[in-house]
């Protein structure tokens, strides 16, 4: 009745976007111009398609993906900066500055670890001040009491591990939206701060604790406890990168029904990611007191903002899915270092606060240009056509 | 004009020159980077007929009538609605030259009230120019009463069924004066005496003169309904017929355009043991009382109507969705309920409808998804290395042929063949004894096609057994080793190889097919 | 075989009851805002008669103002299923922009200083509704990053800098201290923003679309809603009130300087989520969040008039957001179930 012919099978035929003549004349084999003819698997089939090199639609491959990457590039940003201020910020490239630089960016490139997980899985947690807030108070309430300062520590630990449990339990089993839960969380734990240590602070840790917070290894000017950083930064990075749980993430940060799909529990996967940031912000909590000798129900406040923005400059996707550790701590650093840079410089701390702004701003709105002028560009290539 | 050039030369074309055109689209072109959705879409609807217009999954319908709602604008062609040139910027344009679009998938908006969904944006304003709601309502009455179906205007559209939903957008579109109404198959969720409620409505438009372009995948419906038939294959223009001078057999040849049996390379496979048993499966209102068993190397194709319950118990075997009552044992092993991990484990591998939410993850690179379901078992000390990952994916990469730039590259950059191939491919990676491919090759042009299918054959031959969903009757019948009809969340029909014809399959599956006959 | 058990059916009458004014009003977003603001009004003055004195309802009245003010545009900024967390530095930004008007030019009458921090305030907006809807990134960062900025911009601005109620001309600090009928000023400013917006968001086309584009953007988009339009409209009013919020801050309080406001978004936020507004858009009030504002700060002066622990009061609020999104969750739970008892029937 009809007269199909081959030039009508225009539907991509499997072959991705390149169409070359040699491939347009194996596709018409099986096509519909010879019914009967069965395509057989034998020897004399062409080699496999996907070592082939074809143009790259999108992304980049290896080498050049690492080069040139989202993460690298905020490496280099970094590096740059960092060779900036060593040239023309007086003082800037010495011991002293390792270590005040790291001492001031411990507290949110700890919590950033976690946060970046949480964030991937499209999810996030804004109550993470507040527990490093709350563990801070209980700290110092239950160092006054007489308790053993182990006994405080795991204590503070574990209270951490239970907010953590609180939000996760919340957002992960009962399906409520994180960002809601996480901003009554963030009043609830700063709250439960004040209510445990109210408007006092205790300043008398032992010194030997606060000085061991303070040291440095040897004459590098870095700080004792980025040991531990450095263990929690590596235990993160093989977490999100190298094991399955991680693989899991990014999945389900991108499409939780796919996710579902494929066998992984999103629920069980946000609880334990909640859990990592009850106990890391418990920890920063910790970190924070005994840097600063002092417990206070106040401490920490305001982090949370300044550990989102961190990360998402770090290149992780707000919308989940996107996201690396090494892209996290360059952007963790990148903002430490123009800080500190600045506050050595004089500079007021009013350029940083835009700075950090514009940077974040930035980050998202640059990828969009090249596409909005694409699209800018098809469009006038459209209306230009023959359309009438 | 009047006439339409298209390739089939035995189209009866029949022209009434007083009857001019409401719409007339010739030769648009779309494409999606490097896919063409839409190569010659060619429809011309009369004022005061319904029209409709068929097609395989794939064939470019569903672009075709964005392009008319204004969603997308063609790369090229020629578009005139009422006798006036047109060139729909916005979905807005495509209204106010009165077209309205009826989706398959109603777009309310689930939290505003029906009435203000039927106004939205053209509220009918009172004192103060401020919107009236008394009359909002009375005007929303009328519509329903007009209708005669029994909605409560004030409820917030959140839980309305499908049906209602439909009735909705259709008063929408009356409330509208829309002369020219596209509904992409209305029908697919509908009850009978629904669909009797809704053809009687649109044939009451008709006879107010407007002009129906109905889209269904439903033959009994279409020359039902219809006056004349539009037939689009692989995103171009066909023929089109008046319904009284064709019949179905010709039509579905035209949709398909090609000898059937040469396409379905099956190859006869004993059947094993029995892999999977489902018995008495319950989920209230969805489907009921479910029992069938899959043999090792046999391929069980589930039919039926979209909206039947075929998917939804695929999803309850796999662990996705919760059941109510019943079993379902792999191997004589009952499976726990709601967890798809025991699932995979237990040897089942799911390949689902719709691969781009659910059969892959879009963003993700096609090595990753080819091992995401092999992430536990990569892992040496709890560790994946990329290698052994990018290995495990090449390899069944490599076998079935799966054609990307590299690897690297994500998914979406994929035709939809190789797509569902890297979703075969995962699966197979994990060894499984139940593989559920639910609409096998939806949305794949026709020389993938028949490479899917004799990719499931042979996975058949090599003692995998086979559940696969599909609404494709010439799949079904070329396919399947026995065929299970679902209507309405139950079996009512099952069928093997040699009893299956599609009169057998359309019957189980539709009470209203046989009495149309 | 051939039965269809559907079309069995039978068809109900078409009959629907006008909604009785009880029934809908038990089904209010806002009942539960509502009846918690009520109970704790009432306990309190139950316990602490001192509480509802004409003094007292003054300070209630006084402590909400600006909360109210900056959680009515916040709401509209939700419905749209966005989010604004620069509010807290449009609000610091135009409170020092006040101040340093009055030093700059005392004379200039008080109605234009209103018109100039409301337009400043809506000038700030747009910069942020222009980058997420021209760019189509995602609300929460950028204004994240304009929290920053703005606040940078005031830090600058400022430096050291205060500026002192006694700057400022009489007549604009005592809209924070007369009374009409016993309502403060300012407060009656605020009642009078609710009513306009409410109306606006009830009654016109544009605040119905602003719904509509939350409840479902896709289908928003299909249907031709002009989406970026509305949400910049949205950016634009939230700005415009958060300015205006700015200037009665500053009549209301003593001094404002580079840090004033500081904080503020998360308040806000919890404010309109504990008034029913459902944080991923499409529905909820102004008036609920306006009452949701009313609560939060009435709690504090509850507490304090029960002689509860202060230090309880924020941990309580905590409790009460985290009570309110439970709500909402139970609610839409409550639509989930009758949906698939609608469906069930249908099959």
């Amino acid at each position: 009745m009809s007269d199909p012919t081959g030039a009508r099978t225009i539907l991509p035929a499997g072959d991705g976007p390149s169409r070359t003549p040699a491939k347009g004349a194996r596709m018409a084999a099986p096509g519909s111009t010879r019914p009967g003819t069965e395509r057989r698997p034998g020897p004399g089939r062409r080699s496999p398609g996907s070592t082939t090199t074809q143009a790259a639609p999108t992304g980049r491959t290896g080498a050049a993906r690492l080069l040139l990457g989202r993460d690298a590039v905020m490496i280099y940003l970094l590096l740059v900066v960092v060779f900036y201020a060593c040239i023309v910020v007086p003082r800037f490239a010495s011991p002293v500055t390792v270590g005040f630089l790291l001492l001031d960016v411990i507290p949110t490139l700890l919590i950033a670890l976690p946060m970046t997980l949480v964030i991937i899985s499209g999810e996030i947690d804004l109550s993470v001040a507040s527990i490093a807030g709350l563990t801070s108070a209980l700290m110092g309430v239950l160092w006054q009491a007489g308790t053993p300062i182990a006994l405080v520590l795991v204590i503070c630990v574990l209270a951490g591990l239970v907010a953590g449990a609180f939000n996760g339990v919340l957002i992960a089993y009962l399906g409520l939206p994180s960002l809601a839960v996480t901003i009554g969380t963030l009043a609830l734990f700063r709250g439960l701060a004040l209510v445990v240590i109210g408007d006092n602070a205790v300043a008398n840790f032992p010194p030997g604790l606060t000085a061991f917070f303070t040291s440095k290894l040897g004459g590098t000017g870095i700080p004792t406890v980025m040991v531990g950083v450095v263990v929690l930064i590596v235990a993160f990075a093989v977490v999100l990168h190298f094991t399955p749980f991680g693989r899991g993430l990014f999945a389900l940060g991108y499409s939780k029904e796919a996710a579902t799909f494929v066998g992984i529990d999103v629920a069980q996967s946000k609880f334990l990611l909640y859990l990592a940031t009850g106990t890391v912000s418990a920890l920063a909590g910790i970190y924070w007191t005994l840097r600063y000798s002092s417990a206070r129900s106040d401490n920490a406040s305001g982090l949370e903002l300044a550990v989102i923005a961190a990360v998402l400059l770090g290149g992780v996707s707000i919308f989940g899915g996107k996201g690396s550790i090494p892209g996290v701590l360059a952007g963790v650093l990148l903002i430490g270092t123009i800080n500190y840079a600045l506050k050595l410089d004089r500079v007021s701390e009013v350029v940083l606060i835009i700075v950090t702004g514009s940077l974040l701003i930035l980050s998202v709105v640059a990828p969009t240009i090249p596409t909005a002028l694409r699209r800018a560009r098809h469009a006038r290539r459209v209306r230009s056509a023959p359309l009438s | 004009m009047t006439h339409l050039d298209g390739p089939g030369s035995g189209a009866t074309d029949p022209i009434d020159p007083a009857r001019t055109p409401v719409l007339s689209l010739r030769g648009a072109l779309k494409t999606f980077g490097p896919v063409v959705a839409l190569a010659d879409g060619t429809v011309e609807l009369r004022a005061g007929e319904i029209h409709a217009l068929v097609g395989e999954n794939g064939a470019g319908k569903s672009t075709l009538v964005k392009i008319l709602a204004g969603v997308h604008q063609p790369d090229a062609g020629e578009f005139v609605v009422a006798g006036e040139p047109v060139s729909f910027r916005t979905v807005a344009d495509s209204k106010a030259a009165g077209i309205s679009v009826i989706y398959q998938e109603p777009t309310l908006f689930p939290d505003l009230s029906v009435a203000e969904n039927i106004f939205i944006g053209r509220q009918p304003t009172g004192r103060f120019g401020l919107i009236s709601r008394v009359e909002m309502r009375r005007r929303a009455e009328e519509l329903f009463d007009q209708l005669g179906v029994p909605i409560d205007p004030d409820r917030v559209a959140e839980g309305l069924s499908i049906a209602d939903q439909q009735i909705i957008e259709i008063a929408k579109a009356i409330s509208l004066d829309a002369r020219i109404l596209v509904m992409d198959e209305p029908t697919a969720a509908l009850s009978g005496i629904e669909v009797e409620r809704l053809f009687a409505v649109a044939r009451r438009l008709r006879d107010a003169g407007s002009g129906i372009l109905f889209i269904s995948h439903r033959f009994d419906e279409v020359f039902g309904l219809c006056d004349r038939i539009t037939v689009m294959r692989d995103g171009a223009y066909i023929a089109t017929h008046e319904t009284a001078a064709t019949s179905v057999e010709a039509i579905v040849r035209e949709m398909v355009g090609r000898d059937i049996d040469a396409l379905f390379p099956k190859t006869e496979t004993e059947a094993g043991d029995v892999v999977l048993r489902v018995s008495g499966l319950t989920r209230p209102g969805v489907f009921h009382d479910i029992d069938f068993e899959v043999r090792a190397g046999e391929i069980v194709a589930l039919s039926g109507l979209v909206g039947a319950g075929r998917t939804e118990v695929a999803r309850a075997v796999f662990g996705i969705d919760r059941y109510e009552s019943g079993t379902v044992e792999m191997s004589g092993e009952a499976l726990r309920r709601k967890d798809p991990r025991a699932a995979i484990d237990a040897g089942i591998g799911f390949v689902p409808e719709d691969r781009r939410k659910q059969g892959l993850v879009m963003e993700l690179s096609v090595e990753r998804n080819a091992a995401l379901t092999l992430r536990h078992s990569l892992a040496r000390f709890g560790l994946i290395s990329r290698k052994a990952e990018r290995e495990a994916a090449e390899t069944w990469g490599r076998r079935l042929q799966v054609k990307s730039g590299s690897p690297e590259h994500a998914v979406s950059t994929l035709s939809g063949g190789n797509q569902q191939k890297v979703v075969l491919a995962k699966w197979l990676a994990t060894d499984p004894k139940l593989l559920i491919i639910d609409e096998p090759t939806r949305g794949i042009d026709v020389g993938t096609k028949s490479e899917v299918h004799r990719l499931i054959s042979e996975l058949a031959g090599r003692g995998i057994a086979i559940l696969m969903i599909s609404s494709e009757l010439p799949e079904v019948l070329g396919m399947a080793d026995r065929v299970l009809v679902m209507r309405e969340g139950r079996i009512t029909g099952r069928l093997d190889r040699s009893e299956a014809t599609s009169e057998t399959i359309m019957h189980a599956a539709t009470a209203s097919l046989e009495s149309s006959r | 075989m051939s039965l269809d058990s559907r079309s069995a059916a039978p068809v109900q009458p078409a009959a629907h009851p006008k909604p009785s004014p009880l029934g809908s009003f038990l089904k209010l977003r806002e009942l539960p805002v509502i009846l918690a603001l009520v109970v704790l009004v009432a306990v309190t003055a139950a316990v602490n008669p001192l509480f509802l004195s004409q003094q007292g309802i003054k300070d209630l009245l006084l402590n909400a103002t600006i909360l109210m003010i900056l959680a009515v545009g916040q709401t509209l900024v939700i419905i749209t299923r966005n989010i604004d967390l620069s509010v807290g530095s449009i609000l610091g930004l135009v409170a020092f922009g006040t101040g340093s008007v009055f030093v700059a030019a005392p004379e200039l009458p008080i109605i234009l200083v209103f018109l100039i921090g409301i337009a400043f305030g809506a000038v700030l907006g747009a910069v942020n509704g222009l980058l997420i809807t021209i760019a189509k990134v995602p609300a929460l960062v950028i204004t994240l990053g304009t929290l920053y900025i703005f606040r940078g911009i005031n830090n600058a601005w400022a430096g050291g800098t205060q500026y002192f109620a006694g700057e400022r001309p009489d007549a604009f600090g005592n809209l924070s201290v007369d009374t009409v009928l016993g309502f403060p000023v300012i407060t009656l400013i605020a009642v009078v923003v609710v009513a306009v917006v409410a109306v606006y968001m009830l009654g016109t086309r544009p605040g119905r679309d602003l719904y509509a584009i939350g409840s479902e953007p896709e289908a928003a988009k299909l249907f031709g809603i002009p989406v970026a339009r509305r949400v910049l409209l949205a950016f634009v009013v939230n700005g415009a009130l958060a300015g205006l919020a700015g200037i009665l801050y500053a009549s209301r309080f003593n001094s404002v300087g580079a840090t004033t406001g500081t904080g503020l978004e998360l308040d806000v936020v919890a404010a309109a989520v504990v008034g029913g507004v459902a944080i991923f858009g499409g529905s909820g009030t102004v008036v609920g969040a306006a009452i949701g504002a009313l609560l939060l700060t009435t709690i504090t002066s509850a507490l304090t008039a029960l002689r509860v622990d202060k230090f309880w009061q924020q941990a309580i609020v905590g409790i009460l957001i985290l009570a309110a999104v439970v709500i909402d969750r139970l609610a839409g739970a409550r639509a989930a179930r009758k949906l698939r008892i609608a469906e069930a029937r249908n099959v």
